[in-house]
């Protein structure tokens, strides 16, 4: 009898006879089990060497790099942008002047989709969930007075994030700020789209083609570039589990790497410029499990089945958002408590950069105050916690490194039935993933219902009137000043060579020529995101997505 | 096709839709998953639907109650227009309710111009089922 079998007999099940343990499920948020104990007998077989090595060495489960945060802090990132380009450009210097370290782009549903502010199905949204963008020369005041050789940017954007990249290398031409110069992070993720997010022109396989074009691109021109955020924060928002979180991911991110292979690309040539894009949600060591068994597996992947040989492209570099799926609108100060929670899991589970949301986005985008104290609460796990002294302080953990294996063996399953399928764009086209968040969302939802899972202040601890809270309003005026501004500037525009470049643009997207070079010169000819995306969809066709409740 | 129960009523037919650009569908896959778990008869139209598609989907399916989710912002313009259309197909009848990230402030304005309830944040499948339930009658 092991020593913990002793005590489970002699110490732990007498006591819980006489003093039994509370009802509630002993499961973490995704529904793994949890046991009471977990000690050395957990870790049975297990290798430090194999399971965790050093911290910036395979497999990277302590952290991606040899010094972590006493090297350098994670960026803190708070994503911004709402109404004109004027109103988020002074965002982003109150947010600079705060001690935020990167810009983080938000924009509007009709750029996010390929409408320019002044096209009928953009009527209602434009600057109402991010800043509206059509033309150059909208990103010129965006970015007005923020030097790109001294920032990096975030852009969260994807079936038109070829068009926001060409506008920002454009616009680093007007500021002479060479490319090689240029550091930040597109979002550019379509198979999360077809999965999660739902933001889409054309079907999976152009819209991976021009991802692919942006790999080989900003490999070869800017190197500082990260081409493409591959991310589990739209899965699980919209509602899959932790497990289903990583597994998707990953095997988002193996679809990007076989279609780059595909394409003839050296794997060691665009790997290293992959970046993640985590949810981190309550389940506090869940969410730490995931962070650290998402580095070991994508290590493994990228070594062992492509054979990658720089440690660079076996780096799994995240970024990591609080979940906004976990915010209430009911007591929503108590979103500060989650945030901070939610931000030191972050860290504890190595992110290279976070942005923590804002406790009124239940009601609408975020107050500047209540940004402050997001951006505050990064700041205080940074520099008053001392949880970054050390790298990987939970490394070692029975709990933690038992949860790790699970998650991982879980997450490999959904990736070998993915696999079986022929990767990510076949199993997007038979509805697996789609189907698997739908019904981890229904399942979640009634577990709230039912009180199975406790959400304070909502269904426990509810009080009788909730105290209003002030929350933005974005002027109605807005939309129709934007909306006669980009008439204006469009009637100025010299629509031969306009339409020269959106013929080139065609002649590219019908042969393998790489789009990015024709798109850099169309958006300095100020040809718009509207009849950019105009092209994509009379040359690549329409995605209509199963419907599956 | 509808179903008869024996009284000779159908049931109630309820449209769920996702008006607009914005793509966060999973309260509208909630809703129409629950609601059909509950015994109605549920047509989900899928995303980014303009407000004429969602009020010729209503009309062409004899939908008793539309149900629309908006989180992008844009609820206030979105919802007026599909109660516009709605008036100008002489299709008034048709209960129209909702939810999203709206602000009290424009949840009071869209129940003003007739939107019957609209469901925040923390809003259980119950609470919707039962509402469905008390404001929504097919026709005998």
């Amino acid at each position: 009898m092991s020593d913990r079998e002793r005590w489970e007999k002699e110490t732990y099940g007498p006591f819980r006879e006489r003093a039994p343990e509370r009802r509630v499920p002993f499961e973490t948020l995704s529904g793994l089990p949890v046991a009471p104990l977990y000690g050395p007998e957990d870790l049975a077989d297990w290798s430090y060497a194999e399971k965790l090595g050093q911290p910036g060495e395979y497999p990277f489960t302590r952290g991606v790099y040899p010094t972590m945060f006493r090297g350098r802090l994670w960026t803190m990132r708070m994503f911004a942008g709402f109404g004109r380009p004027d109103d988020t450009n002074a965002r982003f210097k109150y947010l600079l002047e705060q001690g935020q370290t990167g810009l983080s782009t938000a924009f509007d549903m009709p750029a996010l989709m390929g409408y320019d502010a002044d096209h009928p199905r953009a009527r209602g949204e434009v600057g109402k969930e991010g800043v509206s963008i059509s033309t150059l020369a909208d990103f010129e005041r965006l970015f007005a007075d923020i030097p790109l050789g001294e920032v990096t940017t975030s852009m969260t954007i994807n079936c038109t994030a070829s068009i926001a990249l060409a506008m920002y290398l454009a616009l680093a031409d007007k500021q002479g700020v060479s490319w090689d110069r240029l550091g930040g992070t597109m979002q550019n993720d379509m198979l999360k789209e077809f999965i999660a997010q739902k933001e889409w022109i054309c079907p999976p396989e152009p819209a991976v083609r021009i991802v692919v074009d942006m790999i080989d691109f900003t490999a070869r021109h800017v190197p500082r570039f990260n081409p493409v955020s591959i991310s589990g924060y739209h899965i699980r928002e919209a509602g899959s589990t932790a497990v289903q979180e990583l597994a998707f991911t990953l095997a988002d991110g193996l679809g990007y790497v076989e279609a780059s292979l595909a394409r003839g690309l050296d794997v060691d040539a665009f790997a290293p410029r992959l970046s993640f894009f985590f949810d981190i949600h309550n389940d506090f060591f869940e969410e730490i499990a995931k962070l650290r068994a998402a580095r070991r597996m994508w290590a493994r992947f990228m070594k062992e089945r492509y054979g990658a040989k720089k440690p660079e492209s076996m780096r799994l570099r995240t970024h990591t958002q609080t979940a906004g799926v976990s915010a209430t609108a009911q007591q929503p100060l108590n979103n500060v408590a989650r945030v901070a929670l939610q931000a030191l899991a972050a860290v504890l589970g190595g992110a290279q950069s976070l942005h923590t949301n804002s406790y009124d986005e239940t009601w609408a985008l975020p107050t500047e105050d209540a940004v402050t104290v997001a951006l505050r609460t990064q700041q205080i796990v940074a520099e008053e916690t001392g949880v970054p002294l050390t790298i990987d302080p939970m490394g070692g953990s029975y709990y933690l490194e038992a949860l790790t294996d699970r998650m991982e063996a879980a997450a490999m399953e959904y990736i070998e039935r993915i696999d079986a399928l022929g990767g990510m764009i076949r199993a997007i086209d038979t509805g697996f993933p789609q189907k698997e968040i739908a019904d981890a969302a229904y399942r979640y939802q009634l577990m709230e219902d039912r009180r199975d899972k406790v959400v304070v202040g909502v269904n426990k601890y509810a009080m009788k009137e909730d105290k209003g809270i002030h929350y933005l309003r974005i002027d109605p005026a807005v939309e129709l000043e934007q909306i006669a501004e980009v008439k204006r500037f469009k009637a100025l525009r010299d629509m031969a060579k306009v339409e020269r470049r959106l013929k080139q643009l065609a002649d590219a997207c019908r042969t393998s020529q790489n789009v990015m070079p024709v798109l850099v010169d169309a958006v300095k000819d100020y040809a718009s995101l509207g009849e950019i995306a105009d092209v994509y969809r009379q040359v690549f066709g329409l995605y209509r997505e199963p419907i599956i409740f | 096709m509808s179903e008869r129960p024996a009284s000779g009523e159908r049931k109630v037919r309820v449209v769920v839709a996702k008006p607009g650009l914005d793509g966060h569908d999973r309260g509208a896959k909630i809703v129409a998953r629950a609601l059909r778990d509950a015994g109605f008869e549920v047509i989900y139209t899928g995303l980014h639907q303009t407000p004429e598609q969602i009020v010729a989907t209503a009309v062409q399916e004899d939908a008793d109650a539309i149900g629309l989710s908006v989180l992008s912002g844009a609820h206030d313009y979105l919802f007026r227009r599909v109660l516009e259309l709605l008036g100008e197909k002489g299709a008034e009848d048709v209960v129209v309710f909702g939810g999203g990230i709206i602000p009290p402030e424009d949840v009071a304005a869209l129940k003003a111009i007739g939107v019957k309830e609209l469901f925040g944040p923390g809003t259980t499948t119950q609470d919707i089922v039962t509402f469905v339930r008390d404001n929504v009658r097919a026709p005998v």
